[in-house]
């Protein structure tokens, strides 16, 4: 509780937090809040020439080249995006967990080859990485999330590694250990409570970057597949277009720019208030 | 410190040993297959199995990894599927485009990153700091695509200034650099700004506005200089993150780089081509990342002492 009210201390985590729970809110509302179904062409939803037509009192965020309301598509991409964001960066912070906790408490030649990977993974072009994997993979929202986690996890691993060293060489965990306490027994209940602070603000600052790598695989017309709306394949269907009908680019990116900015203001507070060494720092 | 260039060294050609490896096993696990791709649509079975035998892809896929590391050592990395050319001359062909690109990029972010994270710093805790950070967080948060479009429909579309995509002028530079440049400037700034207020707390610099230094002195000559070290590693690392990130800017600006060539690479299932940008990249990342560290001594005497 009392981290929540330090978040409503800071002005700009205070706003985080707010963009955070309204788009939340909306997604989870999104079928009693949108004005129109997300995939119908809607009747009048073109001008007479074909065009999509801009915002206006009906269409609030205009439609686009198909005639869909663009209101109702990002109301329900927004579930894309949390989606995947949560079960993506959830997966990748629960391997970087568990491998920064078991490299980091074993010693010896397990514990060596896994930060060896760990190295590899780090000089892997990520990006690159994840275009490759989404393109030959059958493009999907699991087959994103899954390509996300597995580029993700290696930072996570790497801070939970060094820390995980630092907790193995402190007291408590001798005492335990000369009690008879089980490998097992002291990775998760002893270690691990002291992860949660890292858990917490990485499974934070990591949806940030899971959104804009989600949001660039769909822009690419490799992630979420149309006609299943996500903000990024907003703006690959319409991308050709963009000059005529700037809305259908404007809009989502705001969103998808919100949303990573959102995620992004509470998860730096939070390690701030999780993590005084860290305060006023980066 | 020769051992210790030679340890790095070897480590390094260990870790893109690595790289290659994972990269051939994915590409070969992966359900596309480049001979039916090659083959076409209407292909009978018999076409697909003797492009496949052509390409070599119907032996063992140890003997094909090693016959790769072979080509590899002279600095051959096999030949193209689709465009019948060897790989290595493909990704010189589009490199230097990729290099103007990543340099412009990269003093438009180090030159922005500076300046905001030092005003920043000076003026700590007031407005002005607190907008910078804020507008770092922005640049953190904005996705590449979005901006690139946005400068685009402004600057091309709408105002005319600059061309909308291709290569070969000054102008067509502007665009791709500065959307580069502007969203890295966010990470430089807070680093500039947090290694600055390192900096001013320390006591020379309290010393040097004691014997009456003017304050712009104690900042670009006590100050600045010593702040710069870290941002120096940053580039380092910047260098191998802007190989691999340059293919979505590319492909919006349709800049001919190799961010570009492995994009087409990638939709053609060219596996030659992007096992090697993934190779040139992860090279990429590693030497920067050596070349930071090596670095460090000679910027940084303090360093060297240890």
């Amino acid at each position: 509780m009392h981290v929540l009210r330090a978040l409503m201390r800071r002005p700009s985590a205070f706003l985080g937090l707010i963009i955070v729970v309204t788009i939340i809110v909306l997604a989870l509302g999104a079928p009693l809040i949108a004005p129109f179904s997300p995939d119908e062409q809607l009747f009048d939803g073109l001008t007479l020439e074909g065009a999509p037509i801009p915002p206006d009192a009906v269409y609030w965020l205009g439609t686009d080249t198909l005639g869909r309301d663009v209101l109702s598509r990002l109301l329900f991409g927004a579930r894309t995006s949390l989606l995947i964001g949560l079960v993506a960066n959830g997966l990748a912070v629960g391997i970087g967990l568990f491998i920064g906790m078991v490299a980091g408490y074993l010693q010896g030649t397990v514990s060596n080859l896994m930060m060896r990977f760990t190295d590899l993974m780090m000089a892997f072009p990520a990006l690159l990485l994840a275009i490759t994997l989404a393109a030959l993979l059958k493009p999907s929202l699991w087959i994103v999330a899954l390509v996300i986690a597995m580029v993700n996890w290696v930072q996570v691993a790497r801070i939970v590694f060094t820390e995980t060293r630092g907790l193995v060489e402190r007291d408590f965990i001798m005492a335990e250990r000369s009690l008879g306490a089980g490998h097992a027994r002291i990775i998760f209940r002893h270690i691990l409570p002291h992860l949660m602070p890292t858990a917490i603000v990485w499974g934070t600052l990591g949806i940030a970057t899971t959104v804009l790598l989600e949001a660039t695989l769909s822009f690419l017309g490799i992630g979420v597949q149309p006609p299943e709306p996500s903000w990024g394949n907003i703006i690959f269907e319409s991308q050709g277009y963009f000059t005529a009908a700037p809305w259908l680019v404007f809009f989502p990116g705001v969103a998808i720019l919100l949303m990573a900015l959102s995620f992004n203001l509470v998860g730096d507070a939070l390690r701030d208030i999780l993590d005084p060494t860290q305060r006023g720092r980066l | 410190m020769l051992q210790l260039v030679i340890r790095r060294l070897l480590g390094a050609m260990l870790i893109l040993l690595g790289v290659a490896a994972i990269t051939f096993l994915l590409l070969f696990m992966l359900p596309a297959d480049p001979a039916v791709q090659l083959a076409g649509r209407s292909a009978t079975a018999q076409t697909v199995a003797n492009i496949r035998h052509e390409l070599g892809l119907d032996r063992p896929l140890i003997y094909q990894f090693l016959s790769y590391l072979g080509h590899l050592a002279t600095g051959d990395l096999g030949r193209s599927y689709t465009q019948k050319t060897g790989v290595t001359t493909l990704i010189m062909a589009r490199l230097p485009a990729t290099l103007v690109l990543m340099a412009a990029g990269i003093v438009i972010e180090v030159t922005l990153g500076l300046v905001l994270g030092i005003v920043a710093a000076i003026n700590r805790g007031g407005m002005i700091d607190r907008g910078v950070m804020m507008l770092s967080f922005v640049g953190v948060s904005a996705p590449q695509f979005v901006v690139a479009l946005f400068l685009l429909y402004v600057f091309a579309a709408t105002l005319g200034w600059f061309p909308m995509s291709g290569f070969g002028s000054l102008g067509h530079v502007v665009l791709p650099a500065t959307t580069l440049g502007v969203l890295g400037a966010g990470w430089y700034a807070r680093m500039v700004r947090s290694a600055m207020i390192d900096v001013l707390n320390q006591d020379y610099v309290r010393t040097a506005r004691a014997k009456g230094v003017s304050e712009v002195r104690v900042i670009l000559r006590h100050a600045v200089p010593n702040a710069l070290l870290p941002i120096i590693a940053m580039i380092g690392i910047d260098i191998g993150q802007f190989m691999s990130g340059v293919v979505v800017v590319e492909a919006v600006y349709g800049w001919p780089g190799i961010g570009q060539l492995a994009w087409q690479a990638i939709q053609q299932v060219d596996i030659p081509i992007i096992m090697g940008v993934t190779l040139i990249s992860a090279l990429a990342i590693v030497a920067g990342n050596l070349v930071a560290d090596l670095a460090a001594p000679f910027i940084d005497p303090r360093i060297r002492a240890r």
